[in-house]
């Protein structure tokens, strides 16, 4: 007998002490319970890469950010790799880091404080650049 | 309609963005109530998930009321209001029909070890999230569950994975009555673990964190023991002195692929990215786990490796076991939990920020600050909704 044989103090202690209250357990359903019928095919509307361990795209997927620019095309060829293959998820993470800088350019061209910081720099480096013209 | 987008790591920003369309005849159109950042979710605002592309929208725990359903669907109506587990599902492939919904063969094409979920990236299927005022919902009639009338909506909210995945974490570790069980990880999974542990008679719960804040939660919320991973010489000399010199019968690494407490880990799994992620956890769970006992993973790990003492878990003759939670498996179970007060998930959610803030909310719950456990997002015009209305018999 220890001392953490009373659990008084823990409310609803047990509860699922008993197996067959556990909604997990077994973890796999024996026999397998069908709750419908195969589902038909999403139509293709966007550019959907897919795993080379699948013969081609699955019945249902997502659509959001086909593949674009140069980190679409490291992407693509990524995917010309198994998941098996180290090569694959590497050249993911890169994309990854290439759509993030593309991503910034985008973000830079569309804030008007970015722009208006990129025109005061340019002026400030030609009137430096016109200034030290001047005194030579 | 307003999106929580991603823009680079640590960036993500609520911009408007097209709402989504019906693409299947099975799909619904949920206009959303609520929404949570999970833990899970940092691992992708940190730049650490193959295939997170900017401009995908984040968040796969969320609640809504049905604004469109296709022409497929047959049980879901418009205007109810449901709670959508985090992974999507057919309910008809090989590993649906056995109850392994997570596992769904049939929504990713751009892997075959991942399943389906919202908001996780491409390797996840390259499906938006909820976190945004509209989200699309395939397979309208297998996942989303209409929330009963009696149940509070952050407490459904939590329900579509915090729970399912806190209980199936102390499911899958098998806890005999009066096992000893050590948790790492002391964040929401971590807590809701805690706490399912005694409902399956635990005899010892002790969680790991070095959060003060998050252990001080853990230890009034679940009554359990902890231990602040800092202040420990050697974790699995620790344990063992905790535990007659034996170890733990059932580890469960709540954790996943960012962990502190081992520098080189952090090294090669975080910053080098050398590895699929810092593994300190699970090395930590297989080495205080006794021999013959349990090691049960929900932490998420990225899809390549790790440096984990796997020669330990075959000595020592451990059962590992690990998946995403099966959700809506789990559902019915523990909405009866939740109804009958035995867990009261939304006592963990610290806090509730307007969809329009969700560049600071991502912020202040990567940093662990404001003590910061479970934030919930708010879309805009839908502050007043989801207050539980009493069964009428």
């Amino acid at each position: 007998m220890n001392t953490y044989d009373d659990h008084s103090h823990i409310p609803d202690w047990g509860a699922d002490l008993d197996r067959a209250n556990r909604p997990g357990v077994p973890m796999e359903h024996m026999p397998p319970q069908a709750e419908r019928e195969q589902p038909e095919q999403q139509p293709r509307t966007v550019e959907i890469l897919h795993s080379t361990e699948r013969e081609g795209i699955t019945p249902v997927f997502g659509t959001s950010v086909p593949p674009r620019g140069l980190s679409g095309r490291i992407r693509r060829k990524a995917f010309r790799h198994s998941e098996n293959d180290m090569r694959h998820w590497m050249m993911l993470l890169m994309a990854d880091r290439v759509d993030a800088a593309e991503g910034l350019v985008e973000d830079l061209r569309q804030s008007p404080r970015a722009r208006t910081a990129v025109v005061i720099g340019v002026c400030a480096v030609a009137a430096c650049w016109a200034f030290r013209r001047a005194r030579m | 309609m307003l999106a929580t987008t991603y823009r680079r790591p640590y960036k993500v920003r609520a911009a408007h963005v097209p709402e989504p369309v019906i693409e299947h005849p099975d799909d619904a159109i949920v206009r959303v109530t609520r929404s949570c950042i999970c833990g899970s979710d940092l691992h992708l605002y940190h730049g650490l998930v193959p295939d997170t592309r900017v401009g995908s929208i984040f968040g796969h725990e969320f609640t809504g009321i049905v604004e469109e359903v296709g022409p497929a669907v047959q049980k879901l109506k418009v205007g109810d209001h449901v709670l959508v587990p985090f992974s999507i599902a057919c309910g008809a492939c090989f590993y649906c029909q056995r109850g392994l919904h997570s596992n769904c063969d049939n929504v990713n094409p751009e892997a075959s070890a991942v399943g389906g979920i919202f908001g996780y990236s491409h390797t996840a299927g390259g499906y938006n999230g909820g976190q945004a005022q509209y989200v699309r919902v395939p397979f309208a009639d297998v996942g989303p569950s209409v929330i009963p009338s009696d149940i509070h909506i952050e407490d459904a909210v939590l329900l579509t994975d915090v729970v399912p995945t806190g209980y199936q974490a102390a499911e899958m570790g098998d806890i005999q009555e009066n096992d000893t069980v050590v948790i790492f990880g002391a964040g929401p999974i971590g807590i809701l673990a805690a706490r399912c542990a005694w409902l399956m008679g635990a005899g010892r719960v002790i969680v790991v964190d070095q959060v003060d804040y998050r252990l001080d939660f853990v230890r009034r919320y679940a009554q359990c023991e902890t231990v602040d991973f800092r202040s420990v010489g050697d974790m699995a000399i620790h344990i063992k002195r905790m535990t007659d010199g034996r170890g733990a019968d059932v580890c469960i690494d709540a954790v996943g692929s960012e962990a502190d407490g081992n520098l080189m880990q952090r090294l090669t799994g975080v910053s080098l990215k050398l590895q699929a992620g810092a593994a300190t956890a699970l090395y930590w769970a297989i080495n205080c786990a006794r021999k013959g006992g349990n090691v049960s993973i929900v932490g998420v790990y990225g899809p390549t490796f790790n440096a984990v003492p796997i020669g330990n878990a075959l000595n020592k003759g451990l059962t590992l076991r690990m998946n995403q939670a099966n959700a809506k498996r789990h559902l019915p179970h523990l909405i009866e939990h939740v109804r009958a007060g035995r867990l009261k998930p939304r006592e963990i959610i610290t806090h509730r920020v307007p969809l329009e803030e969700v560049d600071e909310a991502y912020q202040l719950f990567s940093a662990k600050r404001d003590g910061c456990i479970k934030t919930v997002l708010i879309p805009p015009g839908t502050a007043s909704m989801g207050e539980p209305k009493p069964i009428v018999h």
